[in-house]
């Protein structure tokens, strides 16, 4: 190799980087179709369709040719997990690269057999003409093995003003047959001789099977398997139905003892800070030149934990034969599970073959690997026919990674020209990861339970500047002296894990919502207040534009009459992970009795747009969630056991409910593409707090901002 | 076993083999191969498995097979086709109004019964019909606009 190729592909995307065969990524086929095989999954966020795009263009194809193989261990690209709104950063940018050198490659090797200088070569929807007629195509060297070679980095991928798919709102892949109601989802899958399982679980966390009494379960109408191992137990029949009986009679059998201490209602702040944290500093930085302020202002914000609450709960199939066997999965990384499951199975990871099906919604680390080790359980007390598991939804809501609930204590000063001179924020939380295949002992659920259980790994803290709990929580905004101290909760008695945004929701709510308070003490328009404090440009734009969008008003946002509902208007900001999408959210609330969100601006930048109704609906769908999350949600407990077991318990928010959502995209086809997916969250829950401030006069501090929590604030 | 239960769906009848109470949700996705209602709680919370019964959206889920019995069911897959889409499908579609998907089928079937009932709904009457439907990726407003869509290319 020579050093020239060595020092470009050291340049490579990772993604690239550590699986540069360029077969793993793209396949011609004679038919006149292009595959391509990333690793990234879809999860409903439209990804395949958006990477298609990128794929057609680089390679001067029509869109309709690209067809998409899901991910599968062992020939996919390893692209670890499909996370961090990081998908077209990581898959994209490699895709591109691979497409563009693969349609050098062919018209290399097009000059070679056709005898002419390859610069007189062009390609129209993979076409290949020689001074514009026709001469061959892809499709007639799709069978020369031309793409078993590594990527050397070194081809030119065309300029952005070239682009044709690129930037069009083409139509998801996806959808047509979702619409249609055919099969498609790891819940539909059905294989020859498959039968039905269901686990039992214990009434709370850490909780340890005392007795069970397995007969009368193992004697009911088409039960095939009780699966104990240890606290683990599981149901395998051949019908459904008979697995869900049987599984609610084995659950009326049991004894169990012990288990994890849990948080009473209305505690979580002492309960967050109860548990034993580690500080670490996140950042700092102090200009001694700058006299103190004058000012000083302090308050504390909370968020509760959150379920993910997909409206399917998690599934896979699993069916073992002799040593091997195969996982059908909706994890959101077949590789590291596939790790994991090798580790928690005594399997070489040889023998396990994890395939990817789409499920429901995915917006973090939920239940979809821990469900796949459940089903490889029962799967291998069944030998030879496959079994499908589907967890319940009280599996669901009491057993998947929730959220980390989040403490934020803000402090800052003011300087005599109002501006903020000093800036303190301290943050409690426990980890935001806690995914499987990182670490030496399993992390799915089962293993805690079996026979021989590992402890529970606790959930790390990944590192600044993206980070987890510590997500947004340096400020963006000019500020002279400022100190970001995090207070990391490494054994916290609940499993939490990532969750769309991680710690940014929490403080990107903490911070604008005291941005806000720190605009009323210095006299000055929350919108020129922020503006004041930044200088990054594409900052101001979003803000500027969303509130151009919203007819803004520095004053009077709120309004109230005797005969009608207080209204008031609220703005929220943030730059995704300080590294990603630019977002700015204003909200426009009533209140009666409670908060409804009648309407949403949000303006964004996320760079390069790849395709503009899928960045529209990303961010749509993410400032809904977050006005959910937001007005209504929070994991509730006993001092036994969680209380979420339905909807119920867990309300989100409806139909009725649902405010309009208008978005402004500023399309930057100058920079980078970045994720669009999480960077309404934050911003949305902090444009609704301050509206809400508008509009009574009142700050709630404590999510989510129930009629309870209002009423408590108004005194 | 008793006897088969005989069940009509799409209009089809069918001769069914399972326990009279067995949710007719797993009967139309185990046993008939119809997979467009989903499972989401099994407590006729969620929408995801709604299907159409004499003429009423309802949960499969907690519908059992007997109460089926002698009714018309009709699912997604009864209400259009790939070939010949039912206009909700094709709004749905212009309307892109999906992310996941997984509770768009149970959603046009309470659309369906609401256009069935009333052909031109306001937009506060699609929201509320569709109240007993949730959706968790927040395609609310586009699904809103897709039936207003479906409902206005029904009209003559």
């Amino acid at each position: 190799m020579s050093a020239a190729v060595a020092d470009s592909r050291a340049g490579l995307p990772a993604s690239l980087r550590d699986n540069p065969r360029l077969s793993r990524w793209l396949r011609i086929g004679r038919d006149g179709t292009v595959w391509i095989a990333p690793g990234k999954v879809e999860l409903g966020q439209g990804i395949l369709t958006a990477l298609a795009q990128i794929a057609a263009d680089e390679l001067d194809v029509a869109f309709e040719r690209i067809r998409v193989v899901p991910a599968a261990t062992p020939e996919s690209p390893d692209e670890g997990v499909t996370s961090g709104s990081l998908s077209i950063q990581d898959s994209g940018s490699a895709l591109r690269l691979v497409c563009a050198e693969a349609r050098a490659i062919l018209i290399e090797h097009a000059a070679r057999r056709l005898g002419v200088p390859a610069l007189e070569l062009d390609v129209f929807d993979g076409e290949i003409r020689y001074r514009g007629a026709a001469a061959t195509s892809y499709w007639d060297l799709a069978d020369d093995g031309l793409l078993e070679r590594d990527a050397t980095g070194t081809a030119v991928t065309k300029p952005p003003g070239s682009y044709r798919v690129v930037g069009t709102s083409v139509a998801r892949l996806d959808i047509p047959r979702k619409i249609e109601g055919q099969a498609g989802f790891i819940q539909d899958l059905e294989l020859p001789g498959m039968l039905f399982g269901r686990v039992v679980r214990p009434p709370r966390p850490g909780a340890a099977l005392a007795a069970c009494d397995a007969a009368k379960a193992a004697a009911m109408p088409g039960v095939v398997a009780v699966v104990r191992d240890g606290s683990f137990l599981g149901i395998v029949a051949g019908r459904e139905e008979e697995a869900v009986r049987a599984a609610q009679a084995l659950a009326g059998a049991c004894t169990w003892e012990g288990g994890t201490p849990l948080p009473q209602p209305h505690e979580l702040e002492e309960f967050l800070v109860r548990q034993a944290s580690r500080q670490t500093v996140l950042s700092e930085k102090s200009d001694p030149t700058v006299a103190p302020g004058e000012k000083i202002l302090e308050a504390t914000y909370t968020k509760p934990f959150l379920s993910h609450a997909s409206i399917g709960p998690s599934c896979a199939v699993a069916s073992a034969e002799g040593d091997a066997l195969t996982i059908w999965t909706h994890s959101q990384g077949i590789y590291n599970l596939r790790r994991d499951l090798a580790l928690a199975l005594g399997m070489p990871e040889a023998a396990l073959d994890v395939r990817h099906v789409e499920g429901a919604g995915c917006y973090g680390h939920n239940g979809a690997d821990d469900v796949a080790l459940d089903a490889a359980l029962l799967a291998r007390a069944v030998s030879g026919r496959p079994v499908k598991l589907q967890w319940t939804r009280a599996d669901e809501f009491g057993w998947a990674p929730y959220g980390p609930a989040m403490r934020v204590q803000l402090r800052a000063a003011l300087g005599a020209d109002g501006r903020i001179v000093d800036w303190k924020h301290d943050l409690w939380s426990s980890g935001h990861s806690s995914r499987p295949g990182r670490g030496a002992v399993s992390a799915l659920l089962a293993s805690w339970y079996r026979e021989r259980p590992v402890a529970r790994p606790p959930a790390i803290d990944l590192p600044m500047p993206a980070s987890g709990g510590g997500r947004n929580s340096v400020p963006l905004y000019d500020i002279p002296n400022q100190r970001v101290v995090n207070h990391f909760i490494e054994a916290m008695p609940i499993r939490t894990s990532a969750l769309r945004s991680l710690g940014a929701y929490a403080n990107v709510f903490a911070i604008e919502s005291f941005m806000d308070e720190l605009a009323e003490a210095a006299g000055a328009g929350p919108v020129e207040f922020r503006l004041r404090h930044l200088s990054d440009l594409r900052a101001r734009a979003v803000i500027e534009a969303v509130a151009r969008r919203a007819s803004w008003p520095e004053q009077g946002r709120g309004r109230s009459g005797a005969d009608e509902a207080a209204r008031g208007l609220g703005i929220g900001f943030a730059k995704y992970k300080n590294l990603g999408a630019y977002c700015a959210v204003v909200a426009e609330v009533e209140v009666e009795r409670e908060v409804r969100v009648r309407r949403l601006f949000v303006a964004i930048d996320v760079g390069l747009v790849v395709n503009p109704d899928g960045v529209a609906n990303q961010i749509e769908g993410g400032a809904i969630q977050a006005a959910s999350w937001t007005l209504k949600e929070e994991v509730k407990f006993t001092a036994e056991s969680i209380a979420c077991q339905g909807w119920e318990d867990y309300p989100i928010l409806k139909f009725s409910e649902v405010p309009a959502v208008e978005v402004e995209i500023i399309d930057r086809p100058d920079q980078k593409s970045v994720g669009a997916g999480e960077a309404a969250m934050g911003p949305t829950a902090a444009a609704i707090a301050n509206a809400v401030h508008a509009a009574l006069g009142v700050r709630v501090r404590d999510l989510p901002l129930t009629a309870e929590r209002v009423a408590a604030a108004m005194g | 076993m008793a006897d088969p239960i005989r069940l009509k769906v799409n209009g089809v009848e069918h001769a069914v083999e399972a326990h009279p109470d067995t949710p007719l949700l797993y009967v139309l996705r185990n046993d008939l191969g119809l997979k467009a209602a989903r499972f989401g709680c099994g407590s006729g919370e969620c929408g995801a498995c709604f299907v159409i019964v004499d003429g009423r959206a309802v949960p499969s889920c907690d519908t059992p097979l007997w109460s089926a019995a002698g009714k018309e069911v009709v699912t997604l897959e009864g209400l259009g086709t790939a070939a010949k889409p039912h206009p909700l499908q094709r709004a749905f579609v212009d309307e892109q109004a999906a992310q996941c998907g997984y509770c768009a089928s149970g959603i046009m079937m309470s659309a369906a019964a609401l256009l069935a009932a009333n052909p031109s709904p306001s937009e506060a009457e699609i929201r509320i019909a569709l109240d007993r439907n949730l959706c968790r990726c927040g395609s609310h407003n586009r699904i809103v606009r897709a039936v207003r869509r479906a409902a206005a290319a029904r009209e003559p």
